[in-house]
């Protein structure tokens, strides 16, 4: 984490699409699993984070048209309405293409400070469509963009170190 | 890496701020059509049976932990829940011979009064597949579909109450909106006296409301709340809750009354579902509504 730059400059696998469409299959996944109770509340949304992901990674690859598309398989998933997850995904994955070349030359937890609003926003895209069909917010469903924020340093380790090649390059 | 590819020869189609737009306004399409009219319930349903191995798959480490806390129960444990069943049993063995003259002799009744609503109802065994995960609507999906001829309005019943309604069918699976879902209605009797009432979700699955009822009708704490079957979406006679509290303030027109449902909303993994409910004939049209209200007038001038 001292040296972002560094770090960002190493020697990464080139993502290929079945890895990203299998990282996105395992965060909608994730996101199915049942929680309850008081857990519910804390949920963190997974998805959201493996797009955040590949949105600042791979700019060119991933954005607003597959954020959509998983938007609407969380949609059919959750019984929710056919575009409610869709809209609040691409407007995160909108904010996310804006400020992609900002988020690759911060380090971690400045990244965690500046991904915190953008999914907030997406929340509250998802709440306010909630809010204007059904006239009513549970305010517990914010505390999950908070868990997810906290998720996404341990997140992006995982998938980075899932992109780095098996045998060390700075060896030959 | 990234950075050569800011340099860009080539054209990579509309800018970001184009497709958000685009996606937007698809997404405000598809949520007012899903609101307004039914059109995309064959597309629900097709993507629903692409992922419904993965939601299955996705509810087998549940599965695994229920068994494997099934598995390991004490041996106390078996030998005290063991006798209590017993005694349970010996004392519903004798219940039901009562139940069962007092059937023949309901049968026999409702023959005479020729009575077309049926006193039973076909029902099949239906397993929760899993819970809503969505904090704002607490629904259950079952795993009976279309395939097993399950229909959309159908009541979903627990040995002891009812638990909600069947709101949408997918060939599999079937989602289930429960009673106390936000302002979800069913309208009940009192059992006591057989005051109709209407009771609402709260939005809390240990909670249903009774609204508008004034301040001076006949309830008490503990009244048994069943279904009076008027709507033609319950059948009569079912339990659906308990008034647990009673709140009579004479500044407010109507008394708060809470009722605690009867069915373990949030509790049972086996539920009921009710089908063959009988069919009521169809409610008049507003037309001939205002035809007999002329003709009542017209009655009402002659003499």
């Amino acid at each position: 984490m001292s040296a972002p730059l560094s770090r960002d400059q190493e020697f990464l696998l080139p993502a290929s699409t079945l890895f990203i469409a299998l990282s996105l299959l395992a965060a909608l996944l994730l996101n199915w699993l049942p929680w309850r109770g008081f857990w519910q509340a804390l949920r963190p949304d997974f998805v959201a984070l493996v797009l955040l992901y590949w949105c600042i990674h791979k700019p060119y690859r991933v954005g607003i048209g597959s954020a959509w598309v998983m938007g609407i398989f969380a949609d059919v998933a959750d019984a929710s309405l056919f575009g409610q997850h869709a809209l609040a995904y691409a407007v995160l994955a909108f904010g996310c293409i804006m400020l992609h070349r900002r988020m690759q030359m911060l380090d971690l937890r400045l990244q965690t400070l500046q991904i915190f609003p953008l999914l907030l926003l997406s929340y509250a895209v998802y709440a306010t469509v909630h809010w204007q069909l059904h006239g009513y917010v549970a305010w517990g469903y914010f505390l999950g963009s908070v868990v997810s924020a906290l998720l996404w340093a341990p997140l992006t380790v995982l998938l980075q170190a899932l992109r780095h090649p098996r045998s060390d390059p700075d060896k030959l | 890496m990234e950075h050569t590819q800011s340099f860009r020869f080539f054209n990579r189609g509309p800018s970001p701020a184009v497709r958000l737009v685009f996606f937007l306004l698809l997404s405000l399409l598809l949520l007012f059509v899903d609101a307004r009219y039914q059109y995309l319930e064959f597309a629900r349903s097709g993507i629903s049976v692409m992922i419904y191995p993965l939601q299955r798959l996705v509810a087998v480490p549940g599965m695994l932990w229920h068994q494997a806390d099934a598995f390991l129960v004490l041996q106390g444990n078996l030998v005290r829940d063991n006798a209590q069943l017993r005694q349970q049993h010996g004392e519903d063995a004798a219940r039901l011979q009562q139940l069962q003259v007092l059937q023949a002799e309901n049968d026999h009744l409702r023959q005479l009064l020729a009575v077309q609503q049926r006193a039973d109802y076909p029902m099949q065994l239906a397993e929760i597949v899993y819970t809503e995960r969505d904090i704002f609507k607490r629904k259950l999906f079952l795993d009976k579909g279309t395939q097993a001829n399950v229909l959309a309005g159908q009541v979903v019943m627990d040995d002891s109450g009812i638990v909600g309604q069947v709101t949408r069918v997918y060939p599999w699976l079937s989602e289930v909106t429960l009673v106390t879902d936000k302002d979800h209605p069913v309208p009940v009797q009192v059992l006591r006296n057989g005051l109709r009432a209407i009771v609402f979700g709260s939005g809390d699955t240990s909670e249903l409301a009774l609204r508008y009822m004034p301040i001076s009708s006949d309830i008490r704490e503990g009244d048994m709340l069943v279904t009076s079957g008027i709507d033609g979406t319950y059948p009569p006679g079912l339990p659906v809750a308990r008034v647990s509290h009673i709140e009579r303030d004479p500044a407010y027109p109507f008394a708060r009354i809470l009722c605690t449902p009867v069915a373990g909303v949030d509790r049972q993994r086996q539920l009921l579902i009710l089908s063959g409910l009988p069919k009521l004939p169809e409610r008049p049209e507003a037309v001939a509504e205002n035809a007999t209200d002329k003709s009542r007038k017209g009655r009402r001038r002659k003499p």
